[in-house]
């Protein structure tokens, strides 16, 4: 019996046969039939306690029942699923409930950054707030831009209840006086919805003076963008509601203290702002009952991209990758081993090789030790067909087109790295110019206001990360084809003979 | 400057003109063609776009510029300045430096700032577009779900590239990032509306029902939007092409606008909207009610 691997108990009890020559020969005897007996140790009770698992997630545990839109989305049909049902009592509870129970259910922003709601919340109601007589606002963040996602469309077409009355129990969490919901200009006939939603709830007597009867007097208005990406960072929301150009501010001061219109206000996602009147009606431990610690909730994924049947699906937090898209979305296009990579949240996130993602648990903390992130929870799935470099390259050119040209490193970042990711879609480069790439997306990562920075530079640093092998034949391959390798900044390996100027030291 | 144009620097320069045989390369003062950015952040003045027009807005329209100033802080007058370029653009078909102006007068605001605004945001067309703005999305997700397919029906259909307008004004070919219905890529925007889950074919056949329609009219191009209550839905909630709810599901797959059939917005592969094409994978039984509610006495 010779013990190559580590050494597990049955091993240890070999060692120890060893030092007994006559229990041994015994011990190779009965070695096939006492293996079960061996392993159980002297306590005799099952140790530690069972794995759990996640996902599976029941239909009456899901916030979202009119997701695929079976229902009306009027308010004689959102209420008979629950909405606008003892609003009076939740607001009549007052902001500190509210507020722990937000903070009790471990809810996190549902936006991308995944800050604890609660706590964000609390914010608002700072020392002496109620000796301010400024009005304070609440700003629901609707831009909904980020490629892959679409959430917070189908909250906002088929639940607009769900969202309004949100916004009147989250803005009574922080004391607001009105809420504007920010919603991107393409979403014409969602903005058209979500406006019905909220005339019916004013004719109902949820909204405006005293509100629900609760002696609460709140408001909410609706205000549509025009097409800009960055204007879902919320300095640059803020700006973009006060009919400026969407140009982020800097912090601090915080919205908190100095936002809309100068005065206290918050910014918080649509999706974060729709759970929280059934986390108060259902209580803090319902939701927190889904998802590992520190990561509780349920929460919508939008999974687009290869798979067989795209859709978006409301699952538990920390749900496995695989399960995800093998349960709901019929499987990846040509089965799992097809795989090639996944954006697991979002384009800002950085992409996840296929060797990573069959264990990844879809949740903040695990993939943030994944070295990328939950985002949006909008999963991007490539099969082996993708050619990942154009894929990123498309990105490159999203955040080149998106970036508001207000701090340098990003605007001038954002096109060079547009640039030279259009040089390495046909492999003229160099393969020192990917350490170069690598090099500026770090260099622009936290030297910009608003977090558009980081959002370029962290899907090209997976992309080097994860797929260096494949940039480095794409210039092998050019070489290949064109006599000789690019020369750095994309010339031809024969420039100089040509008699054109290139950067000398080539 | 005057230095530069003594007789020894011309000689230098007429050598450096003349095809002699040199090892170093020369580079001349410009080779590369002059292109203009596809958006010019600059206004010049032409027939259909100065600001000698004359613009106002229509009685219905001021109706509603009423009921959007009142939702901001009156000393906050200026942040009504997008939906109202937006409704400036929908009654003349495009952003022009009339509209702008317009808007400056009536939020008492610089007009500098407006034309900020108006050409910051990419939604706010500074060029007459036509009556049809076909706007394809192409970022990674649409493009996984081969948003090339449909790229190449649309200038194969239409005989155009994007950024043009064809002959008879009646469709505007643009590439746009994200528009957020990745689920149900790849997909166009059509003016307000979303036609997702597209393919070569079907492209090709919406195009064809657009054309078709805008002919039964005998509208033209550079008209104003199609649909007659368009930009109303969004202030008051009034716009009866707009569906909600479970009416998504129950799509008679066209709707009329002014008296013409037009294929209603939405996915077109069949599904009704985000779920799973192959049959539901959850949302499948009765939906709870008050019954789930905590039981602790909390409320």
């Amino acid at each position: 019996m010779i013990v190559r691997h580590a050494p597990t108990p049955q091993a240890l009890s070999a060692v120890s046969h060893r030092a007994l020559p006559a229990a041994r020969a015994a011990a190779r005897f009965s070695a096939t039939v006492p293996t079960l007996q061996q392993k159980r140790t002297f306590a005799e009770v099952q140790e530690g306690t069972p794995k759990r698992t996640y996902g599976g997630l029941k239909d009456q545990d899901r916030i979202f029942q009119n997701l695929y839109g079976h229902h009306g989305a009027d308010l004689k049909s959102a209420m008979k699923y629950g909405d606008w049902h003892k609003t009076k009592e939740i607001i009549l509870k007052g902001h500190d409930w509210i507020i722990s129970e937000i903070k009790a259910s471990g809810l996190r922003g549902r936006g991308g950054a995944g800050f604890p709601s609660g706590l964000k919340w609390s914010f608002m109601n700072f020392k002496d707030w109620d000796k301010d007589t400024k009005p304070r606002y609440l700003v629901v963040n609707a831009d909904e831009g980020e490629p892959g996602t679409c959430k917070d469309r189908e909250i906002m077409r088929k639940d607009p209840h769900k969202l309004v009355e949100g916004c009147l129990v989250a803005g009574r969490a922080m004391n607001c006086t009105a809420a504007y919901i920010y919603i991107r200009g393409e979403f014409y006939h969602e903005a058209t919805v979500l406006q019905r939603a909220i005339q019916e709830a004013y004719q109902a007597g949820f909204l405006g003076k005293n509100a629900c009867g609760s002696g609460y007097d709140f408001d909410v208005f609706i205000h549509r963008g025009m097409g800009a990406y960055v204007c879902g960072e919320e300095t640059s929301l803020i700006e973009s509601l006060e009919g400026k150009p969407g140009k982020p501010r800097l912090k601090p001061p915080f919205p908190a203290a100095v936002g809309l219109f100068g005065c206290p206000s918050t910014v918080a996602n649509v999706e974060t702002i729709s759970v929280a009147p059934t986390i108060c009606r259902r209580g803090a431990n319902w939701f927190s009952s889904f998802g590992r610690e520190r990561n509780q909730g349920t929460k919508l994924f939008c999974i687009s991209g290869h798979v067989n049947n795209p859709c978006t699906v409301e699952e538990e937090m920390s749900i496995p990758l695989k399960e995800l898209i093998d349960k709901h979305c019929g499987g990846v296009r040509g089965g799992w081993d097809n795989l090639k990579a996944v954006i697991p949240g979002g384009s800002s996130t950085p992409i996840l090789p296929a060797r990573l993602c069959g264990d990844q648990l879809m949740d903040f903390d695990a993939l943030k030790d994944s070295q990328s992130g939950l985002g949006t929870a909008a999963v991007i799935v490539m099969d082996k067909s993708t050619d990942v470099v154009r894929c990123i390259a498309r990105l490159a050119k999203f955040y080149h087109h998106e970036s508001c040209g207000q701090c340098t490193p990003c605007r001038e970042g954002s096109k060079w790295t547009d640039q030279i990711m259009q040089r390495f879609l046909k492999g003229q480069a160099r393969e020192r110019e990917i350490d170069m790439l690598q090099e500026i997306t770090k260099q622009v990562e936290g030297h910009s206001i608003c977090a558009l920075g980081e959002a370029f530079a962290w899907p090209l640093q997976g992309l080097i990360r994860h797929f260096r092998p494949e940039l480095e034949e794409r210039c092998r391959d050019y070489a290949a084809q064109h006599g000789g390798p690019a020369l750095a900044g994309g010339w031809d390996h024969d420039a100089v003979k040509k008699g054109q100027l290139v950067a000398p030291g080539q | 400057m005057a230095s530069k144009l003594n007789p020894f620097r011309i000689a230098h320069i007429s050598r450096a003109i003349a095809p002699a045989k040199r090892s170093t390369p020369i580079r001349a003062f410009s080779t590369t063609q002059w292109r203009r950015s596809d958006n010019l952040n600059v206004h010049r003045d032409s027939a259909d776009n100065n600001p000698s027009i004359p613009f106002k807005f229509n009685a219905q329209n001021e109706q509603l510029i009423k009921e959007i100033v009142a939702r901001y802080p009156s000393q906050y007058k200026k942040a009504a300045v997008m939906p109202l370029l937006d409704l400036g653009q929908r009654q003349h078909g495009f952003t022009s430096i009339s509209v702008m102006n317009e808007v400056a007068r009536i939020l008492e605001m610089p007009p500098m700032r407006v034309y900020e605004v108006a050409t910051f945001y990419t939604m706010y067309n500074r060029t007459p577009v036509g009556r049809y703005h076909v706007q394809c999305c192409t970022t990674t997700p649409c493009m996984l779900r081969d948003s090339d397919a449909v790229m190449k029906a649309i200038s194969d259909h239409l005989d155009i590239q994007p950024g043009q307008t064809t002959k008879d004004g009646l469709f505007t070919f643009s590439e746009v990032e994200c528009l957020g219905a990745c689920v149900n890529a790849p997909m166009v925007q059509i003016n307000d509306d979303y036609y997702e889950d597209l393919t070569y074919d079907t492209t090709i056949s919406l195009l064809k029902a657009l054309q078709h329609a805008a002919e039964a009219t005998g509208a033209g191009g550079g008209a104003a939007g199609m649909a007659g209550e368009a930009g109303k839905g969004a202030i008051t909630g009034e716009d009866r092409n707009v569906k909600s709810g479970s009416e998504i599901n129950e799509q008679g797959r066209s709707y009329t606008a002014q008296g013409v059939k037009v294929p209603t917005p939405g996915p077109l592969s069949g599904r009704n909207t985000c779920e799973n094409s192959k049959g539901l994978t959850n949302l499948t039984g009765e939906p709870w009610g008050n019954e789930k509610l905590r039981t602790d006495g909390a409320l």
